[in-house]
């Protein structure tokens, strides 16, 4: 992490779409009518969709329609990692892991594809299109090494084939996320290795219940 | 009530308390950064730790631990010990050893704690973090990298001052306090930011590296910069004042104090009248203190005494009123008025006519106040934190007749001037009548126009229907932003009978001599008569000045001030006067002798023994009167119309800007630059 700052340059203004405004309506109403800004977590979020990042003209906004002071607003949006605080890549925004299962299993590999294909981290690549940041474990260590790209996860992926799905994003495609080796959700790669004995579920395995459980009230002890 | 056992020592305390409170009350001594017994409880700098029983087998922050009955609290135990000193060890990793340029050296929480809790040495070798500069206000030096995050000045802002401006942002390593987008702190109160900041994060930018704490002397005084009466130290090396602090003072200023009182500092060595001045041919020449006293003598007795008069200012202390009281009555003159502003308060026979009756401390009572022409934060910026105090706790509802101003706490706005008051909204006079401890609180603004004593009668009229004044409870009060005020008027500094009020003092053509004792807030430059200002800075009163007799400010004279509540107070001399000026009553001593009226004082102890005998209420110190003093409503103002109330305009403050109201303060830099940066922040913003 590094000491997180509003962009140096800003748009003039923001103004909330009407597809926002009305989910963030939907959130304001959740709460009490003098808690509202318990809503500021979901509208800042509803705001980096619409914009792809949090603007300041956003935060005042934000502020504005919450009835809170603008330094509070601030303080969340600055202490959450995953609102960005400058403008991400048009096309996609590539968060690699790189915590200890996704490192062992490659995630330097996959860095540096970003580092080859975007540019330094944290920063726009050239076009604009794109952005990549590293991040801290994603949860997803059973498919590791991995990469959450815009809203999905990209699992199991090697170098060759984030290569393919950054150049996918940037030419407009949108590539299928899930696992790049096959297998559904963390499933263990090329099957199933335990349970596989078919007399598990052919019921010769049951014994004979005598009494059903709970179907007796029980007895007080003595 | 409940008992608990502090190191074996059985405490009775009440429900609620914490268990750092409670350890307190036994007398135990706990080191502490975040808490701040004003704040709500933040338990974010864990250097309270504590043990109690029963609980969990680890130390507990006491500041945010409710105290239990039959608890056991162990504040000295190894495992405190221990943990005190870890915890220690872990605010000093990134906090930078520069003590000795520290502003804060000497009076530092972190130094004194480190004393005992530090270690000898670190053990960290790695980079410590730097943290960038804020520029958040011209009264407040910041130095992030000494932050330890205990976010006091967060809370101290949002809660007291009531301007959202301050916050914690980022977190963990990087957690920084910012103003958004280098915003300045625009509050009255940011002074006090650098008071509760307990390490030398943030410091008062006015005095950098102007001192060290341990070189200066303490004086106690009082503050004159409007009618609270704050209680003071005016801290001075040799013959300078160095800076002023605040003292703890629960019934006027708790321990907070206005950037006015505080920073006024500069404004002590400038523009200062070091030396008589006589005009000479249209032009204002040195002179020695005889001709400039002979001037005014041959002036005096040449003109007829009606013809004479005297204002007197507001930062006056009491003994000088009272001189030159006496020094004008012995002349036969009766035209002498304290009130420059032309209140139609004073003459009535009880003190509750003019005063602040339900007392600062006790305005926290008030279920439902009523401002009548009151800009609290321009007039009281400590009686609005008071105020705000019980809105926050949603106990009081405010309403306000005037024009409409910045407050810090939630207003019904009511209507501008006296035709609103004349009739009030139904549905606030509903809330006054049902209300158990009414308050109707009159500024300044509503009483020093001309229609004044209409106003007031109007207020007094409402006080009785509404029964604000009660055996018990006497919610009627008056603000004022004068520090000599009220001194004035229990002294009856007062037009005598047949004499001439300030307002038509000033008139061209009504005096031959008009005295201006300090008083630089009227406009005297209509009036043809020969002018003496008795004061201690060329303003306004000494640039029209016939002639100028250099005097003491406030700090360089013992005195006696009473607030708006009735309290007197007693100033100290922190440092001798400037140059060859010299105290006020001496300087009117002296001119009685040249004019054969000799007063009857050689000294001010004598000045002052006779002040209290002939006015007891002098005699009181810090005594403030009962909350429900006697008080005839009938008494107060005029029914005689001056003017309909249609044709008044909304009640508006006589203090047009907070930080350039006397003298002392146009002389001050930092308060035209406070000044200015509020007029920047009022401007209305350009289009984006």
């Amino acid at each position: 992490m590094s000491v997180r700052r509003l962009a140096k340059e800003q748009p003039a203004s923001f103004a909330f779409s009407k597809a926002t405004m009305k989910e963030a309506e939907w959130w304001i109403a959740k709460y009490p009518a003098e808690r509202k800004q318990s809503a500021v977590i979901p509208i800042l979020w509803l705001v980096q969709k619409q914009e792809g990042w949090v603007s300041e003209p956003a935060i005042r906004a934000i502020a504005e329609l919450l009835g809170m002071p603008t330094i509070r607003v601030l303080e969340v949006a600055t202490f959450y990692t995953m609102f960005q605080l400058s403008p991400v890549g048009s096309k996609a925004l590539v968060q690699v892991c790189g915590t200890t299962p996704c490192m062992l299993r490659g995630a330097g590999d996959l860095i540096q594809v970003c580092k080859d294909k975007i540019g330094p981290k944290q920063a726009l690549s050239a076009d604009g299109k794109l952005f990549w940041e590293e991040v801290e474990c994603l949860g997803a260590c059973c498919n590791a090494p991995m990469a959450a790209i815009n809203d999905y996860y990209f699992e199991d992926l090697t170098a060759e084939t984030l290569s393919q799905i950054i150049d996918d994003f940037a030419a407009g495609k949108s590539p299928k996320p899930g696992s790049y080796i096959g297998r559904v959700a963390s499933e263990p790669e090329g099957g199933p290795m335990t349970l596989t004995d078919p007399s598990l579920y052919d019921g010769s395995a049951a014994k004979k219940i005598k009494v059903l459980p709970n179907s007796q009230p029980r007895k007080e002890p003595a | 009530m409940p008992v608990a056992k502090v190191n074996g020592v059985e405490v009775e305390f009440e429900p609620g308390m914490t268990v750092l409170q409670v350890a307190e009350r036994a007398g135990e001594e706990i080191p502490r950064f975040c808490y701040h017994e004003r704040l709500s409880i933040a338990g974010n700098c864990r250097m309270c730790l504590v043990e109690v029983k029963p609980g969990p087998p680890k130390p507990q922050a006491s500041c945010a631990l409710p105290a239990a009955d039959g608890q056991e609290i162990f504040t000295k135990t190894p495992m405190v010990e221990k943990a005190r000193k870890g915890v220690m060890e872990f605010l000093l990793i990134n906090h930078p050893l520069d003590c000795p340029i520290c502003d804060q050296g000497g009076e530092c929480d972190l130094q004194d704690q480190a004393m005992y809790y530090g270690r000898d040495e670190s053990r960290y070798l790695e980079n410590k973090r730097a943290v960038e500069e804020k520029a958040i206000s011209p009264t407040i030096k910041t130095y992030m990298t000494r932050c330890i995050q205990c976010t006091r000045c967060v809370r101290f802002v949002t809660e007291i001052a009531g301007e959202s401006e301050i916050g914690l942002i980022s977190r963990g390593e990087d957690a920084e306090i910012i103003t958004y987008v280098e915003d300045a702190v625009t509050s009255e109160l940011s002074g006090n930011l650098s008071d509760i900041c307990p390490v030398g994060a943030l410091t008062h930018r006015p005095w950098q590296f102007h001192y060290r704490p341990w070189e200066l002397k303490k004086t106690f005084s009082v503050d004159v910069m409007d009618g609270m009466g704050s209680s003071i130290r005016v801290d001075s090396r040799g013959a300078e004042v160095m800076r002023i602090l605040p003292r703890v003072h629960e019934g006027v200023n708790e321990e907070w104090l206005g950037d006015k009182s505080r920073y006024i500092v500069d404004g002590l060595n400038r523009q200062r009248l070091d030396r008589p001045y006589v005009r000479r041919s249209g032009k204002l020449t040195p002179a020695s203190w005889d001709e400039a006293l002979d001037a005014v003598a041959a002036k005096l007795s040449a003109s007829s005494p009606d013809r004479v008069g005297v204002i007197a200012g507001d930062l006056q202390d009491a003994e000088s009123m009272k001189a030159a009281l006496d020094l004008f009555r012995a002349l036969g003159s009766a035209n002498t008025d304290c009130r420059q502003d032309g209140s139609a308060l004073g003459g009535g026979a009880e003190r509750a006519g003019w005063l602040f009756n339900s007392t600062i401390a006790g305005i926290e009572q008030a279920d439902v106040v009523l401002l009548v022409g009151a800009d609290l934060k321009r007039e009281a910026p400590l009686l609005g934190a008071r105020l705000r105090k019980g809105w926050l706790a949603n106990h009081v509802t405010v309403g306000a007749v005037g024009r409409a101003v910045e407050t810090t706490f939630g207003v019904k706005q009511l209507g501008g001037g006296l035709q609103s008051l004349l009739k009030l909204d139904k549905d606030f006079v509903r809330l006054m009548e049902g209300a158990k401890a009414p308050a109707i609180i009159v500024g300044p603004g509503a009483l020093s126009r001309e229609d004044g004593p209409q106003v007031l009668r109007a207020v007094a009229d409402m006080a009785k229907a509404y029964n604000v004044v009660r055996p018990d409870w006497n919610g009627l009060n008056f603000l004022h932003n004068a520090a000599s005020r009220v001194a004035g008027l229990d002294m009856g500094f007062l037009p005598g009978a047949g004499g001439l009020s300030a307002r038509e003092m000033l008139k061209p053509g009504a005096l031959d001599v008009l005295m201006l004792l300090g008083a630089d807030e009227c406009d005297a430059s209509a009036s043809s008569a020969f002018k003496v200002y008795v004061g201690s800075h060329g303003d306004r009163g000494a640039h029209g000045a016939d002639v100028i007799l250099p005097a003491a400010a406030w700090v360089e004279k013992p005195g006696l001030y009473v607030n708006m509540e009735g309290r007197v107070q007693m100033g100290e001399r922190a440092v001798f006067p400037k140059g060859e000026a010299k105290e006020d009553w001496a300087i009117l001593r002296a001119l009685s002798e040249r004019l054969g009226k000799t007063l009857p004082y050689d000294s001010h102890d004598q000045l002052r023994a006779l002040l209290m005998a002939e006015h007891p209420s002098f005699g009181r110190i810090d005594y403030v009167p009962e909350a429900a003093q006697p008080l005839d409503l009938s008494s107060l103002g005029d029914r005689k119309l001056v003017q309909k109330a249609e044709d008044t305009g909304a009640f508006a403050s006589p203090i047009t800007d907070y930080y350039l109201s006397n003298p002392i303060a146009r002389a001050s830099v930092i308060m035209a630059e406070l000044s200015a940066l509020r007029v920047k922040a009022q401007a209305p913003m350009a289009a984006e």
